[in-house]
């Protein structure tokens, strides 16, 4: 036997550095990708550490699921893999020790964001909308009971979390929202519907926006925001989308018939949900951010290697100059997000929140990743327009960015206003 | 009998990076080349951190000897349980000699100095692929050793080692003090959790240097020459087995 193995092979095992990866081959998917320069980053020795954690948990135990679950438009182990998350302690990262939080910043999260999206961006919006947009809400707004009550099952991944904002006739244009909170007795009763909303079908707790006040006077006044648990008579989930991209993060309608909420389940103050919404909405922006920086990443982490191993003409391609114009393009666009994001999330860890800014990094972001998806796609050439590789999937995820938490051009109109309003 | 452990912990090159060497082939690129715990290591300190759950070590000492970046390493061992980290500089000339001959020295020099009765290692490490530091540090030690092991537990005064050996498994039962090397399936190292990255924050660092600890680093090896595989050559196809004994004569093997 021994003489039938060629002695490169003897060699290889001879060396613990090929052993490993022959014994744990879901370490192969690592390794070829392209180094991220946290000393350039700025992030502190913890942040660089947590980084390092999560790429390393990631690309092990949900990069090699990634093709899969886009595929099936379902991500079968998500329960178990929240109960990891929680393990790791950061579901509940933004949220105070007392409630089983880890209690950092927004920059700590948007690093979690990023990996998780570098390995499936899919399950990094689930992940998104929940740690975010239902755990962060509740941290912020929720009284002491609410908070006791729901925080320590979503931060352990006991619990999914999501936010119900849109309808089918009320996106951007939320304040318009039909979904009817009416008070009867000490009870609201909600009837009505919300539409693309992301974890519905898999979330216990949701928070929920509805109009108490139709007559209100501005409209915005009407607004509150209610805790829904999974299970409410009355509350039920239609059937889940099928999506171009983001498939395996979930996304439903939600119907309300003759729903009865209790009163204690209003969050923040009556008719003050235009509030809880806003100011959500600009961490919100900021936290998904992460996400088309984790895309990119994703996109040079497959791309690059791939230019150093296909030859044309006799040489590897990379070594072409239209193919180094088309990496330093998208590297230098990643870059100059990432610093974008970072520190704006630095500012917000500070307590300096400016809407402008946080609207600008995922208009900037989100764009960018597009296009450098779209940039991945043409390095792989053919390659990179079928299934097998998956550069398709990050262009159709990148695209979600553009929409979701607002639209380009509601973002734009965000900070455009906040102009006009300087020279007023 | 509470132990206390001291973990070895070495940085090396990342074992998923593509290893290049220099091109004066004095030894291979490390500069902006990620580097990591070796995995082998990062088992060690698995084996520790449960053994300390199991209340049978009472404190984990994690020591790395080289240049100011294997704090990031005991950085890492202190997130994932270990209690405090020595830091033994080596820099410049004295590092790229270091080899196991030194480093087993400062380890049997610790060990003494912490007053331990394990020290625990990974079997070798992926960069150099020596597997002589667990060895050489029992040595100096004048202490029992137990290598490759798959399975470590504590007997009394005993430690029962689990060994991986060419043709299976070999148990045996060594008295403590003692050294033991951590092979690839003694256990799947935890990841360093949030709240614990930032606990390892408050942990503490000792730098000493070599010379503190009474070593000098005189390397007795000369590297000559540094130099790739050889590329794989591509196979050849037969159609019977004579022509495969044919070819095989052919090339000398039979």
């Amino acid at each position: 036997m021994a003489l039938l193995l060629s002695k490169t092979i003897i060699d290889t095992l001879r060396s613990q550095r090929g052993l490993l990866l022959a014994l744990r081959p879901q370490w192969r998917c690592m390794g070829s990708e392209v180094p991220v320069d946290d000393i350039v980053n700025g992030l502190s020795d913890e942040q660089k550490q947590l980084r390092e954690t999560m790429y390393k948990f990631c690309q092990e135990n949900l990069a090699p699921k990634a093709q899969q679950i886009d595929l099936d438009n379902d991500f079968k182990d998500m329960k178990a893999f929240w109960k990891k998350l929680g393990d790791l302690g950061v579901l509940g990262i933004t949220a105070p020790v007392e409630y089983g939080g880890s209690d950092m910043g927004y920059l700590d999260h948007i690093l979690v964001m990023e990996e998780l999206s570098r390995a499936s961006a899919a399950v990094a919006l689930s992940y998104g909308a929940h740690s975010n947009l239902c755990i962060n809400q509740l941290v912020r707004n929720g009284n002491e009971a609410q908070k006791k009550k729901y925080l320590p099952k979503l931060i352990s991944g006991k619990n999914i979390g999501a936010l119900a904002m849109s309808e089918s006739n009320s996106g951007s244009d939320v304040v318009s929202m039909r979904l009817k909170a009416e008070k009867i007795g000490d009870h609201y009763v909600l009837n009505g519907n919300k539409f693309w909303i992301t974890n519905g079908p898999d979330a216990d707790v949701l928070i929920v926006y509805a109009k108490t006040n139709p007559n209100a006077n501005p409209a915005s006044h009407g607004i509150t925001a209610f805790i829904v648990e999974k299970g409410t008579p009355g509350f039920s989930t239609a059937q889940k989308l099928d999506k171009l991209g983001m498939r395996g993060s979930n996304t439903s309608e939600l119907v309300f018939e003759n729903c009865r909420i209790p009163e204690e389940n209003v969050l923040g103050q009556l008719g003050r949900g235009v509030y809880v919404l806003m100011s959500g909405l600009d961490l919100e922006r900021l936290v998904l951010a992460g996400g088309p920086l984790g895309i990119m990443q994703a996109v040079i982490d497959h791309a690059f290697p791939y230019l150093h191993d296909r030859e044309a003409f006799g040489q590897k391609i990379g070594y072409f100059q239209l193919m180094q114009g088309k990496m330093a393009d998208m590297y230098t666009r990643l870059v100059a997000c990432r610093q974008y994001v970072y520190n704006v999330a630095k500012a917000c860890d500070q307590g300096h929140i400016n809407s402008k800014d946080c609207a600008g990094v995922i208009l900037y972001t989100a764009e960018c990743a597009t296009q450098v998806a779209l940039d991945g796609i043409q390095c792989l050439g053919g390659n990179g327009y079928i299934n097998d590789y998956p550069l398709g999937r990050f262009l159709r995820d990148a695209k979600l960015y553009e929409i979701g938490a607002g639209t380009s051009e509601v973002r734009r109109v965000v900070i455009g206003r906040s102009f006009n309003a300087l020279y007023k | 009998m509470a132990l206390r452990a001291l973990v070895g912990v070495k940085r090396v090159i990342d074992y998923a990076v593509k290893i290049r060497v220099k091109p004066d082939k004095t030894g291979v690129v490390t500069d902006g080349v990620k580097h990591s715990m070796n995995p082998f290591c990062e088992i060690a300190v698995e084996e520790a951190v449960r053994l300390k759950e199991k209340k049978i070590v009472s404190e984990i000492i994690v020591v790395s000897c080289g240049p100011q970046q294997c704090q990031e390493t005991i950085r890492t061992a202190l997130a994932m349980g270990a209690d405090r980290g020595i830091h033994v500089d080596v820099s410049g000339k004295d590092y790229e000699s270091l080899g196991p001959f030194q480093v087993s020295k400062i380890l049997a020099a610790l060990a003494k100095k912490e007053n331990v009765n394990l020290v625990l290692l990974g079997k070798q490490a992926i960069d150099d692929d020596c597997n002589q530091t667990g060895q050489m540090t029992a040595a100096v030690l004048d202490w029992p050793q137990g290598t490759f092991a798959s399975e470590v537990k504590v007997e009394g005064e005993k430690l029962k080692v689990v060994r991986e050996i060419d043709g299976g498994l070999e148990t045996i039962s060594i008295k403590l003090p003692a050294v033991v090397t951590a092979d690839l399936r003694l256990n799947e190292p935890r990841y360093a959790t949030l709240p614990n990255i930032m606990k390892a924050k408050k942990k503490k660092i000792e730098t000493v240097k070599p010379e503190d600890l009474g070593i000098t680093l005189t390397s007795r090896v000369q590297i000559l020459s540094v130099e790739e595989p050889p590329q794989r050559q591509a196979g050849l196809k037969v159609e019977t087995t004579e022509d495969l004994v044919t070819k095989l004569k052919e090339v000398g093997r039979i």
